[in-house]
């Protein structure tokens, strides 16, 4: 896909968004109500216009081919680098949807491993140290210095007696 | 003036506090060490960093996160140099100069420049800011919502005006971000709004961290992973000599040119007031200065310490510019201090004039920690010269998914809720995209720290004058804001106009 493509397809996009969020502020009233001003809607309705008519000129610049990006023929993100962007992305994903059944104790273990081990090919040995440590570490300093209490999802019986030992 | 001395005197008080003092120290240690790592700079810093400040108090949490600031904008520098990569983007006219100095084997010339240049424009402009800010905050003490609007419209019209970035684009970023920022409930009706699918999760509103996190956490992330993929994971680091005898005389050569740091000073200041403008434009405006007065400017290019001073002296003036609406007007002039200011909005204050008044000890411990934040910084930065170059050489891949993780849980630390950390990748993902096509972002970030200000401002507005929109050209104070923010909207016409009459 060229960056010119993707231009498009970013502002059809971004037009249909904004559509849909003046579809959503109409819920309240967009107009003016006696004795209290603007209805609750007008702000984002008016501002989503504003969006929308922000996207139609950037479609009317793509149609002219105005601008460096409307006229690139570039490829928007190259095969090679695809892959890593998307894998750090899925895992980001992935990590974030353990969360609520094996816990952040236990997604982000995972997470240092394919990042340190498979993205970056370290030794395992350095792989197991910051992957032990870095969980530690967060623990120490969210749930118990800001009594933050992360997600643990099937593990939280796992901590109840540390809470006993800390809190 | 007297009374001026006396308040910031109170304000030293706050920063030899043994904790201040201590945030201080570790906040412009970690600022350098963000600063001099490629790709993140000070707003990546303050973003994914303002979550753990919930621990102390609201004076020792800003006083951290300028200190970050502070320091980010001392350690840009050092990857310039020595990697020939900009630490951040405000770092960029410091490798025109840097990079040549480096490869020539005078690498600590450079540095060293660089951070004397740093506390020049650091000092000069704390110096600027403690004197103008008081009498700013008093005029703006009678601003009503007209004049508040008409100052938020201008902050957004310097960003059309003066950006650079496609207008479209930059209207579309400013415009989601305060569409974004009126999700949850009207706050005057009371009633649910923008509940976007339904999803319940919305009732509480879209965070301005999520946003901020999404953008400068995940989505900067993702784009470093895509620049060492691109390269390769090839980096070239500069060899560096350090003794305290070439330093002495690095330093002594230094004098010679003070007024090029000075011009760099002032320049930065007053260009990092400006909203759109900030660090980067001023730095490489004072660039551009340094070139054209200078007695040699062949030499601009090849290894000229002006052309890293100036930058590097206008950077740090500008970082502290940009704190002065901040603080006095309560619009920020960067996305780094928009983000301070969605910090101080969780803390409990309420930006504004009134914070001079009312916060008396917020406002001035702030100021006088700038003072001590500089001169810290400046003594990290030359002791552990070496240190840093070390840093520069661990492995992008150990320190990635440190970030990440850190993104991942600022995003659920301050609401505890995992439909955040979901909006904070889906933003940092979009984000992303969008930025690979030239979409301005902190447009984005201001708008949606500034849009919960600026909606109750404008409703006022219009209750006060019965529905005219004339009111916000008919006050003393509203009107010529309002009119230059019009000018400023309507600039880039202008512009396309007259290059059009210039060609015929």
């Amino acid at each position: 896909m060229t960056v010119r493509t993707a231009e498009l397809l970013m502002a059809l996009m971004m037009g249909v968004f904004s559509i849909y969020l003046m579809v959503k502020s109409n819920e309240l009233p967009i107009g003016w109500i006696e004795d209290e001003g603007p209805g609750g809607g007008a702000w984002p309705f008016w501002l989503s216009t504003v969006m929308l008519i922000s996207c139609v000129g950037i479609l009317f610049n793509w149609a002219r081919k105005h601008g460096p990006i409307a006229s690139s023929t570039r490829i928007y993100i190259q095969s090679h680098v695809l892959g890593d962007v998307a894998a750090v992305a899925a895992a980001l994903i992935v990590t974030v949807g353990l969360f609520s059944i094996v816990g952040i104790y236990g997604s982000l273990p995972l997470f240092l491993i394919f990042y340190l081990r498979f993205m970056g090919k370290h030794s395992w040995r350095l792989t197991a140290t910051l992957t032990i440590l870095i969980p530690v570490v967060i623990f120490y300093f969210f749930e118990i210095t800001l009594k933050i209490i992360l997600p643990k999802g099937l593990t939280e019986p796992l901590f109840i007696p540390l809470y006993k030992i800390f809190f | 003036m007297l009374e001026i001395l006396g308040l910031l005197g109170n304000g030293f008080l706050v920063v030899f506090e043994p904790l201040n003092l201590a945030l201080i120290i570790g906040g412009c240690a970690l600022g350098l060490f963000i600063g001099a790592m490629p790709g993140l700079g000070s707003v990546n810093g303050v973003a994914i960093l303002l979550p753990l400040t919930f621990l102390v108090p609201p004076t020792g949490a800003i006083i951290f996160l300028a200190a970050i600031y502070y320091g980010a904008m001392y350690g840009g520098a050092i990857s310039s140099i020595m990697l020939g990569i900009p630490g951040a983007s405000t770092a960029v006219a410091t490798t025109f100069d840097g990079r040549p100095l480096a490869k020539q084997g005078l690498a600590d010339k450079a540095l060293t420049g660089a951070a004397v240049a740093s506390f020049v424009g650091g000092s000069i402009s704390v110096v600027l800011f403690t004197f103008f800010a008081p009498p700013l905050a008093h005029i703006a003490l009678v601003f009503g919502a007209p004049e508040e609007f008409a100052l938020m419209m201008l902050a957004f019209a310097t960003f059309v005006g003066l950006g650079g970035d496609d207008i479209f684009k930059t209207v579309f970023s400013i415009a989601i971000g305060l569409v974004l920022s009126a999700v949850g409930f009207d706050i005057i009706s009371g009633e649910p709004r923008l509940v976007l699918w339904d999803i319940t999760g919305f009732l509480h509103g879209v965070n301005f961290l999520v946003l901020a996190i999404g953008i400068y956490g995940i989505g900067e992330m993702l784009w470093t992973v895509e620049e060492n993929a691109l390269a390769g994971g090839k980096s070239m680091l500069s060899e560096a000599t350090v003794t305290i005898a070439r330093t002495m005389s690095n330093l002594r050569e230094l004098v010679g040119i003070w007024k090029t740091m000075l011009m760099g000073s002032i320049l930065g200041y007053f260009v990092g007031i400006l909203p759109a403008a900030g660090a980067t434009p001023g730095s490489l405006m004072a660039y551009g200065i340094a070139k054209q007065i200078s007695k040699d400017p062949d030499k601009f290019g090849q290894g000229a310490i002006e052309g890293v001073c100036a930058p590097e002296a206008a950077n740090n003036a500008a970082s502290t510019g940009s704190m002065l609406p901040m603080l006095t007007l309560g619009i920020p002039g960067s996305p780094t201090t928009a983000i301070l200011l969605g910090g101080m909005v969780i803390w409990g204050l309420e930006p504004g004039p009134r914070l001079f008044t009312d916060h008396s000890e917020f406002v001035w411990g702030l100021i006088a920690s700038l003072y001590a934040a500089n001169l810290f910084a400046v003594i990290i930065n030359i002791a552990f010269i070496p240190v840093f170059i070390q840093i520069l050489k661990t492995p992008f891949t150990i320190l990635a998914p440190i970030i990440f993780i850190l993104c991942l849980i600022g995003g659920y630390a301050p609401t505890q809720s995992m439909h955040d950390v979901w909006l904070m990748i889906s933003f940092g993902i979009v984000g992303y995209l969008m930025r690979k096509l030239d979409y301005p972002l902190a447009p984005a970030v201001l708008a949606i720290v500034l849009g919960p200000l600026a909606e109750p401002a404008m409703r006022q507005s219009l209750i006060i004058s019965d529905g005219s929109f004339m009111i916000f050209f008919e006050r003393t104070y509203a009107g010529p804001i309002m009119i230059t923010a019009l000018l400023l909207l309507f600039l880039p016409l202008f512009k396309i106009g007259y290059d059009r009459i210039r060609k015929k």
